[in-house]
């Protein structure tokens, strides 16, 4: 189980830079939103972490594809089919270290993005965390969409049109908790402890349904 | 023994052809009665006078309530043939779920439009993002991924049986959206019909609202059991084309 998180984590930071890319997607697309809505900086800081979750959850969905499919190409995706371990288990393993490689990215990156958007210390603080508590969340709903598709050609999009519905109440509470922290009224903890409750939900929902949707994928 | 008369009564139902026997028997009475249902609600619906406060708007409730009752419960009944495909590897269940996605999100679509249509003169506009107005926008998207995730695949088998985890993975959302108006305090009223302690709707609303919602699940079953006839004579037609089209290349090769 280490070897393979080691192996999908050297994977993911070598191979192509997928880790890479999906900060710098993230970024981008957080750069883009100024030109959009206009350069105000109140406006900019009022709606920062809204604009920070949403690029995350973009950017979270694009390595997403990826995460089955490379091992079905080289064919070990056999290899871990046939293994004794709990597929369940297997599942996530690898999730683990799509999260390691791909999520972590954007939660280091985000106080960054916080600074450009204007955001008060604490709204930065309080996002980074949900982003923490939150990502993988995105991770194990995704690895259910990236079963599901790895044997079409074209799955990228399908996985993105599957998950995003999936991943609405993770970005719900998420944006909710880091408003929260700034704004007075509202208690942080509440939506901060649903957010960790979902998490664990889809921790234990996403690798079953991912690992039954790879068993009926396997031809 | 009653329960192995039952579990032989569904199995007999994987052999297609008796199924089709079966539909052909029964869907013409469920089409007849699902019409005079629907003759007898529609005109109840014009025959109740309107509310004192909403006038004749209160009427789209007639439509917008069942479809929207509709629309989760097509969402449950392709997560039992889900579950009946991952299980028992039943094939009509397999044609089930299938099929019924379309229909869900038909149901979902005029839930959507009759209540945008209704909050405009209630609520003074189209669509607001309360907590059921978005879980049902996210229950038409989910139908609607199915539906692209059905057609992406070649293989209905296959297809099948990766959309049925899918819709289980799904079935998170149909709570959500039953509760949503009450754990969020919202501007979508709270159920006023199936509650703890009674009906809260006056009797001259409900008569009319449960006809309209008994035609509203037959026509339901009436269109997903001639969708399945439909969808198990398509594959009937494809298997028996592929092998013509086999036939062709070998009477070709002979020739040549």
């Amino acid at each position: 189980m280490t070897a393979l998180l080691l192996r999908d984590l050297k994977l993911s930071v070598r191979a192509g830079g997928g880790a890479l890319i999906g900060v710098l997607f993230f970024m981008t697309v957080v750069a883009v939103i100024p030109f959009g809505v206009g350069p105000d900086l109140n406006l900019l800081s009022r709606i920062g972490p809204a604009i920070v979750w949403i690029g995350a959850l973009l950017s979270a969905l694009l390595g997403l594809d990826r995460m089955f499919q490379t091992d079905r190409e080289d064919g070990s995706l056999d290899l871990i089919l046939m293994q004794e371990h709990p597929l369940a288990l297997t599942v996530l393993v690898k999730c683990l270290a799509h999260w390691l490689g791909n999520g972590l990215p954007l939660v280091i990156a985000s106080p960054l993005l916080g600074l450009f958007m204007n955001m008060s210390e604490a709204a930065i603080g309080a996002t980074m965390l949900t982003l923490l508590v939150g990502t993988p969340a995105l991770t194990f709903i995704g690895a259910v969409g990236a079963a599901v598709a790895v044997a079409l050609p074209r799955g990228g999009l399908l996985v993105s049109i599957l998950v995003l519905p999936l991943a609405i109440p993770v970005l719900i509470f998420g944006v909710s908790a880091s408003y929260a922290a700034v704004e007075d009224p509202a208690p942080f903890m509440p939506p901060f402890l649903i957010l960790v409750a979902i998490t664990m939900f889809f921790a234990v929902i996403g690798p079953i349904g991912a690992a039954l949707a790879l068993r009926n994928t396997a031809d | 023994m009653p329960e192995s008369l039952a579990i032989t009564k569904i199995s007999d139902l994987a052999n297609p052809t008796r199924f089709l026997g079966l539909a052909a028997r029964i869907l013409p009475f469920m089409a007849g009665i699902t019409a005079i249902l629907f003759a007898i609600g529609l005109y109840l619906t014009f025959a109740s006078k309107g509310d004192y406060q909403q006038g004749m708007t209160v009427r789209i409730m007639y439509v917008h309530v069942p479809a929207a009752w509709l629309s989760m419960m097509c969402y449950s009944v392709m997560a039992i043939s889900a579950i009946g495909t991952l299980v028992w590897r039943h094939p009509l269940a397999d044609v089930s779920h299938k099929t019924a996605a379309p229909i869900g999100a038909a149901f979902t679509l005029i839930a959507l439009a009759t209540g945008s249509l209704w909050g405009r003169p209630m609520w003074g506009t189209w669509w607001v993002w309360d907590a059921r107005l978005t879980s049902v926008f996210v229950l038409f998207l989910m139908y609607l991924g199915l539906i692209a995730l059905n057609r992406a695949m070649d293989d209905p088998s296959r297809a099948a049986r990766v959309s049925a985890v899918l819709i289980l993975i799904g079935f998170v959302n149909i709570p959500i959206i039953k509760f949503s108006v009450d754990w969020w305090n919202t501007l979508h009223q709270p159920a006023s019909v199936i509650r703890m302690g009674g009906p809260t709707i006056d009797k001259e609303f409900l008569w009319p609202l449960l006809i309209m919602a008994i035609a509203f699940t037959l026509l339901f079953f009436t269109l997903h059991i001639a969708a399945m006839r439909n969808e198990i004579w398509r594959r009937r037609v494809s298997a028996q084309r592929r092998m013509a089209a086999r036939m062709a290349g070998r009477t070709l090769a002979k020739e040549a």
